[in-house]
C-alpha cells in the first residue's frame, strides 16, 4: 500500500512537471472544459435559437415546419410587434439613466471616501438584495406600491395625497395606482437593477488616482471641471458597462413588467407566452433575437461616443 | 520678495505631527531642494506650497500674498507630479494644453503654445500620441511642460525623477537645472537623494521627523553640517562624538570627518600621521576604494581612496594589515550645540 501511495505520487508529480515544462498543454487543460461549455452548450443554444427563428409554425396543426423561411421576421414588423420593442426599448433606456443617475453618487462616495471597513458595509449593503429571491422583492414592491400601501400612506399622512393623484393622471406614465402604472415598473426596475450600475462604477473611479484630481486643480481647473473634464470621462467605462448590464436586463425581463404596471406587453412577456402558452418557438426565437440585435446596436454607438476610450 | 514664506507653519494629521512650526524663506529664480528621508515631512510642505494641504497654523504667502487657505486652482503655481499625473484619456496636446483649455484661452493660441513646449522639451512629434505609448523619461517632460504652460511663478516637482533608472535620472538632473535657468522661475524641488540635492540645489532645507535642520547652499550641508543628523544623512561620514572624539582630537565636542579627507597609507617613515589601525574591510566601489577601519577604543573609521588607476588587487591593502590615517586640521568640522 505504502508501494502505491509513492507510486501515485510519483505519476502526479511527473505529469506536473511534464505540464510545467511543456506550458502550452497546461494551458490546454486548463481551457478545455469551460471551452466546451461555452463552445458546445453556449454557443450551441444560440445557434439552435437562431435556427428556430427561421422556422414556421402550421397554423392548422400546430406543428413546427422545418422550411427556412423569413416569415417570423416579417412578422415582427407588424405594428403591434413594433409597439412591443418601442416600449421595451424605450422603458430599457430610461431605466438606464435612472440607475445611473442614482449609482454614481452613490460610487463616488464609495470609491473616493470609503475604505476599510466603511466600504465593505458599503459593498455589503449594494450586494444584500441580491441575496433574497428577485420574485419576493419584486411582490414586496407590489405591496409598497400598492393603493394602501407605504408609499401611498405617506402622501396621504402629509396630506399630499393631490400630488399623488396628479402624478398617477399623467398619461402614458400614470395608472389607478402605482404598483399598477408605468412608473411603478420604472421604480422597481430601477430598483431592481441599480447594483449592476453601482458596482462598475465604483470600480472606474477607485481607479482613478487622487493625484489626477490634483494635477486637474493644480493647473487651474474649478471643481465642475475637474469633473466633467477628468472625472467622468474616466468614469465613463464604468458607466457603459453597467449600462450593458441594467439595458440588457431590462430588454428581456418578463417578470417585473408581468407584475407592476398597467399590462402592456414587453419583449420578455411575448417571448415567454410564444415558446410557452402558444407553444409557437419559431416567432418566440425570432422576438429573442431583437434584443441582441438592439444591443448590438447600443455597444456600437457607445464605442463610437468613445464610452471606451479610456479603459 | 521672497517666492515662498512659511511663518510657523504646522500641520497635524489628529495627533501626528507631520510638520512642526518651521520657517522658510524662498528666494525668487532659487532651486530650492527640501531634502529628507520618508515621513519627515518635506512632502507635506510641497503639498502646502500648491494647495493640496493646509496648514493646522501658520501662514504661507507666495511672492507676498497670503495663500494659507486659497486653493490650488487660484494660485500661480504648478506642480510635476511623482507620478506624472498624465491624463491618459486625453491626447499629449490636449494634456500640455489643459490648463490653458480650463483657462478658456482661445484654440488658436493654445495650440501655438503647446507647439513652443513641445519644441522646449525636444518632443514635437508625439502630439497625437496618448501617454501611455511614451517612455518614462518622455512623460516625464510631458509632466513638466504641462506645468510650465500657464507660466507659473513656481514650480514645484515631488521627486519627479524616483522613478527613472540611473543613467536617464543623471541625463535629467542635468536637463532640469538647465531648463530653471532658461525659464527663470523659482524651483522647489523635493526627494530623498541627498545626491541628487547636492548636485542640483542652489541651498537645501534638510526635514527631520517634521522639523528643519538646516537650510543652506550644498557646501554648507555638506562640509558644515550644523546638526549630526545632517552630517550623517547627507554622505557618508565619521561621527567622532564624547570619549571618542576626546581619543582623537583631545576634544569632546562631536566632530565629523568625511571619508575622502583621509589619507592612508602603510609606511610610516614619509609622512606623519594622525592615528595608526588594521583594515577590517575593503570594498571596491570603482572610483574609490573604501576601508574600514579599527582604531581601537571601540571606533572603527570609514577611509575612501581615490582610485587613480595604479590601484591594481594587489597593491591595495588586504584584510589585517595596519596602516596610518592622516588628515588636514580643515577636514574635522566641529558640530556646534549639539545637544548631549
Amino acid at each position: 500500500m505504502n508501494n502505491s501511495t509513492v507510486m501515485n505520487a510519483g505519476i502526479l508529480r511527473r505529469a506536473s512537471t511534464w505540464l510545467y515544462i511543456n506550458p502550452r498543454y497546461f494551458l490546454a487543460v486548463l481551457l478545455l472544459p469551460p471551452l466546451i461549455w461555452l463552445g458546445v452548450i453556449y454557443l450551441g443554444a444560440l445557434l439552435n435559437l437562431l435556427a428556430q427563428s427561421f422556422f414556421r409554425l402550421d397554423e392548422f396543426s400546430g406543428q413546427v415546419i422545418h422550411e427556412i423561411g423569413l416569415s417570423n421576421f416579417i412578422n415582427l414588423f407588424h405594428i403591434a410587434n413594433i409597439d412591443i420593442i418601442l416600449r421595451t426599448v424605450s422603458m430599457a433606456i430610461l431605466v438606464t439613466m435612472g440607475c445611473a443617475f442614482i449609482a454614481f453618487p452613490i460610487a463616488y462616495y464609495m470609491a473616493r471616501y470609503t475604505s476599510g471597513k466603511t466600504r465593505a458595509l458599503f459593498y455589503l449593503a449594494v450586494m444584500l438584495p441580491l441575496w433574497s429571491s428577485y420574485l419576493v422583492r419584486v411582490y414586496a414592491w407590489k405591496l409598497i406600491l400598492a393603493k394602501e400601501g407605504v408609499i401611498g400612506w405617506i402622501f396621504y399622512s402629509l396630506g399630499l395625497e393631490s400630488v399623488l393623484n396628479w402624478i398617477l393622471e399623467i398619461p402614458l406614465i400614470g395608472g389607478p395606482s402605482l404598483s399598477f402604472s408605468r412608473l411603478g415598473t420604472f421604480i422597481v426596475f430601477v430598483y431592481i437593477w441599480v447594483p449592476f450600475m453601482i458596482l462598475p462604477i465604483q470600480a472606474a473611479i477607485e481607479r482613478i488616482p487622487k493625484s489626477f484630481l490634483e494635477a486637474s486643480a493644480d493647473l487651474g481647473a474649478k471643481p465642475h471641471q475637474t469633473f466633467w473634464r477628468v472625472i467622468f470621462p474616466l468614469a465613463l467605462p464604468g458607466i457603459a458597462a453597467g449600462s450593458i448590464f441594467t439595458f440588457s436586463l431590462t430588454l428581456g425581463d418578463y417578470i417585473i413588467p408581468g407584475i407592476i404596471g398597467n399590462s402592456t406587453m414587453y419583449i420578455g412577456q411575448v417571448v415567454y407566452m410564444h415558446q410557452g402558452t402558444a407553444g409557437n418557438l419559431p416567432f418566440a426565437a425570432a422576438f429573442s433575437v431583437v434584443p441582441i440585435i438592439i444591443i448590438g446596436i447600443y455597444l456600437a454607438l457607445a464605442k463610437r461616443m468613445g464610452a471606451f476610450d479610456a479603459l | 520678495m521672497s517666492a515662498v514664506t512659511f511663518q510657523s507653519v504646522s500641520r497635524r494629521y489628529g495627533d501626528v505631527v507631520a510638520v512642526n512650526n518651521i520657517d522658510i524663506e524662498i528666494n525668487e529664480g532659487e532651486f530650492f531642494t527640501l531634502l529628507g528621508p520618508s515621513g519627515s515631512g518635506k512632502t507635506t510642505c510641497l503639498r502646502m506650497m500648491a494647495g493640496f494641504e493646509f496648514p493646522s497654523s501658520g501662514i504661507i504667502k507666495i511672492l507676498g500674498e497670503e495663500c494659507s487657505k486659497t486653493p490650488p486652482y487660484d494660485r500661480s503655481v504648478n506642480t510635476v507630479f511623482q507620478d506624472y499625473a498624465l491624463f491618459p484619456h486625453l491626447s499629449i496636446r490636449e494634456n500640455i494644453g489643459y490648463g490653458l483649455m480650463v483657462a478658456g484661452i482661445p484654440n488658436q493660441e493654445r495650440q501655438s503654445r503647446i507647439n513652443e513646449m513641445l519644441e522646449m522639451i525636444h518632443l514635437p512629434d508625439v502630439g497625437g500620441r496618448k501617454p501611455s505609448q511614451l517612455s518614462g523619461g518622455q512623460r516625464q517632460r510631458v509632466a513638466i511642460a504641462r506645468a510650465l504652460i500657464n507660466k507659473p511663478k513656481l514650480l514645484l516637482l515631488d521627486e519627479p525623477l524616483g522613478a527613472l533608472d540611473l543613467k536617464l535620472r543623471e541625463q535629467m538632473q542635468i536637463e532640469l537645472k538647465k531648463l530653471q535657468r532658461q525659464v527663470g522661475i523659482t524651483f522647489v524641488f523635493v526627494t530623498h537623494d541627498q545626491q541628487e540635492a547636492l548636485s542640483m540645489s542652489d541651498r537645501i532645507c534638510i526635514f527631520n521627523q517634521g522639523n528643519i535642520e538646516q537650510i543652506g547652499s550644498p557646501d554648507d550641508v555638506y562640509d558644515r553640517p550644523e546638526t549630526e543628523f545632517v552630517a550623517s544623512f547627507v554622505g557618508s561620514v565619521n561621527l567622532l562624538k564624547g570619549e571618542q572624539a576626546n581619543s582623537i582630537l583631545n576634544d569632546r565636542d562631536t566632530a565629523i570627518l568625511r571619508p575622502e579627507r583621509i589619507t592612508i597609507s602603510s609606511d610610516k617613515q614619509d609622512r606623519t600621521s594622525k592615528i595608526s589601525g588594521v583594515i577590517m574591510e575593503q570594498e571596491y566601489l570603482g572610483p574609490y576604494i573604501r576601508y574600514l577601519v579599527d582604531v581601537g577604543n571601540d571606533l572603527t573609521l570609514t577611509v575612501n581612496q581615490a582610485n587613480l588607476g595604479h590601484l591594481s588587487a594587489d597593491q591595495r591593502y588586504s584584510r589585517g594589515t595596519t596602516v596610518h590615517l592622516d588628515w588636514a586640521d580643515d577636514a574635522i568640522h566641529r558640530i556646534k550645540g549639539t545637544p548631549l
